[in-house]
């Protein structure tokens, strides 16, 4: 059914993107999503995956060489970071736009300028708005599954998924994971049938215009479909934990907080790991807390929040993007979705991280001790 | 939890050293993790490689900060890193190095009489590697025997782990590293 490995976290996302057997690749390098695209050329080159490989000469060819091949039907696959999922940025509106189910992964890294390699929440975050599903993985298990799971609510839905992986965190980590069996995949995740695609004997028009009314009433159904997708992406992981045993939801409470405690912190991607030793200690020493991960950015998962925080007093954000001007990016969404609660927790807005600043257990534990200190107006920035 | 940290120059093979340990804990049936400090693997430059293992999946992210076991594998590192900086009390440090155990001055070990908290050992690492012809003076290739020496001092991995991990990380010349690996362990002194 699967195989015990010790891989690096940019090795078990190639495993889980030739587990779901995309027909084509496209994808141009870049630090620190490199590896992935070398270990996916390495696979096809050897026949290990049977896939079409395309070698572009940028990160915008590389996403409109995808868009192209998934227009005609075909499971396709790509990645990206930084600079270059913002180079991406005018083709994403366009395969969302197009209803096209298409699975990127991204290994987040800071954007420049200044210069930077290290990992921060910036890049994914600035393409929010582009109407793409937005997935972050805590570990590298995490990504590998995920993955298989993007390409079949990718597929029910029409809609592009991205796949957030933190740079050299994950990308860079070997760590101990299971490697699922083709076969439970296929099970899993069957061919994939375009409903309608680019084909010669079958000319369909792509990439029309709409006027006015039409527009408006597409981004309706658009939007709609967004809300829906919700339900079909907690399908999708429903079947995949009766199969693979493992369980992922949008909002995840972990183990280690207290789920009766005042306060909480919430954060997104491979810090949760750092976080939740954090918090077995603060709960150890006498410092009640709880701890929610957030997995799923677009969609929002409002109502899942909601209820996972509605008797929290504080809930402490630890963001890894900024809204410059505003404040951390994800507390602006966390703001947003807690209005609705009849009784609101304060919300502190932390900006824990930017271009790899390092997070240890200790920075979190003192954060939360100094949690009457923290301003629940303004974004709290570290001393550094 | 035992925490790993390796103190080398790009090029040496912490980084690979690091992550054969990783493989060899995994195949006796450990948890482990690897990593890399990020960005600066300039050949020459300071690198850090880290391992931690466990009996439960390893949660912690962040670099290690108090190892139990420190190896520094080109000495001069330590004129200009704090290789010593957080090594937990009965920890122990295993320097590349032709020099005794008691010629290194190693922090604050050195400002009182009492013996540091930590075992020193060393171990001509560049003599074995350069006898089984692996790298050049220069830079000799020395991941494997280190891990033979740190497998032995440390008894946190059994060297056919290591030796059975080798070959998905070194393709070239693997029976002479093997060779090096078991001087390494058979020849490092524990006191």
């Amino acid at each position: 059914m699967h195989k015990q490995a010790i891989l690096l976290g940019s090795d078990a996302i190639a495993h889980g993107v030739r587990l779901s057997r995309p027909e084509v690749i496209s994808a141009y390098p870049i630090t620190p999503q490199t590896h992935i695209i070398e270990t996916l050329s390495e696979m096809v080159d050897s026949g290990e995956l049977k896939s079409q490989y395309i070698k572009v000469e940028s990160e915008m060819s590389a996403i409109a060489a995808v868009l192209g091949s998934v227009s005609t039907g075909s499971r396709s696959f790509t990645a990206s970071s930084s600079q270059g999922l913002a180079m991406m940025h005018e083709i994403l509106h366009w395969v969302a736009g197009a209803r096209l189910p298409l699975v990127l992964v991204n290994a987040n890294r800071a954007l420049g300028a200044p210069w930077n390699i290290w990992s921060d929440q910036s890049d994914s975050f600035s393409q929010r708005d582009t109407g793409w599903l937005q997935i972050y993985c805590e570990t590298s298990q995490e990504a590998l599954d995920t993955i298989i799971i993007a390409y079949k609510a990718s597929e029910q839905l029409m809609l592009p998924i991205m796949v957030m992986i933190d740079g050299f965190i994950l990308s860079h980590t070997m760590e101990r994971l299971l490697v699922p069996d083709q076969q439970i995949v296929d099970d899993y995740l069957p061919a994939y049938k375009a409903p309608y695609r680019l084909d010669p004997d079958n000319s369909l028009t792509f990439g029309a215009a709409a006027h006015p009314d039409l527009f408006y009433e597409l981004k309706k159904t658009f939007s709609e479909t967004m809300t829906e997708a919700l339900t079909v992406l907690d399908q999708c992981q429903e079947e995949f934990a009766q199969k693979f045993g493992r369980c992922y939801q949008p909002v995840m409470r972990c183990p280690e907080g207290d789920e009766k405690s005042n306060t909480a912190l919430l954060c997104c991607g491979a810090m949760t790991g750092t976080v939740r030793v954090a918090v077995a200690e603060l709960n150890k020493n006498g410092t009640p807390t709880d701890l929610i991960k957030l997995r799923l950015l677009r969609p929002f998962p409002n109502r899942e929040l909601c209820e996972a925080l509605k008797d929290k007093k504080q809930v402490i954000v630890l963001n890894r993007a900024c809204s410059y001007g505003v404040g951390g990016t994800l507390s602006q969404e966390v703001r947003a979705a807690l209005y609705n609660l009849p009784q609101r927790p304060l919300i502190n807005d932390v900006m824990i991280s930017l271009g790899g600043k390092e997070v240890f257990p200790e920075t979190i534990t003192e954060v939360v001790e100094n949690r009457e200190q923290l301003s629940s107006v303004e974004c709290n920035w570290l001393d550094s | 939890m035992q925490e790993i940290r390796f103190h080398g120059r790009g090029g040496q093979g912490a980084v690979i050293a690091s992550r054969i340990l990783a493989q060899a804990l995994f195949l006796e049936g450990r948890y482990a993790q690897s990593f890399p400090t990020f960005g600066a693997e300039r050949r020459g430059a300071p690198v850090a490689a880290f391992v931690r293992a466990d009996d439960t999946f390893i949660n912690i992210r962040s670099r290690v900060t108090k190892p139990d076991y420190v190896i520094v594998m080109a000495a001069r590192l330590i004129e200009s890193v704090a290789v010593t900086d957080g090594l937990k009390k009965g920890g122990l440090i295993l320097i590349n190095s032709d020099q005794p155990a008691d010629s290194f001055n190693l922090g604050s070990a050195t400002q009182s009489k009492s013996p540091p908290p930590y075992q020193i050992i060393t171990i001509n690492l560049n003599r074995i590697a350069l006898e089984h012809k692996l790298g050049n003076k220069i830079m000799p290739l020395i991941n494997a025997p280190v891990l033979g020496a740190l497998a032995k001092v440390s008894g946190l991995v059994k060297p056919e782990s290591l030796i059975q991990a080798l070959p998905s990380f070194i393709p070239a010349r693997l029976a002479d590293n093997e060779k090096a690996l078991r001087q390494a362990y058979e020849t490092v002194i524990n006191p």
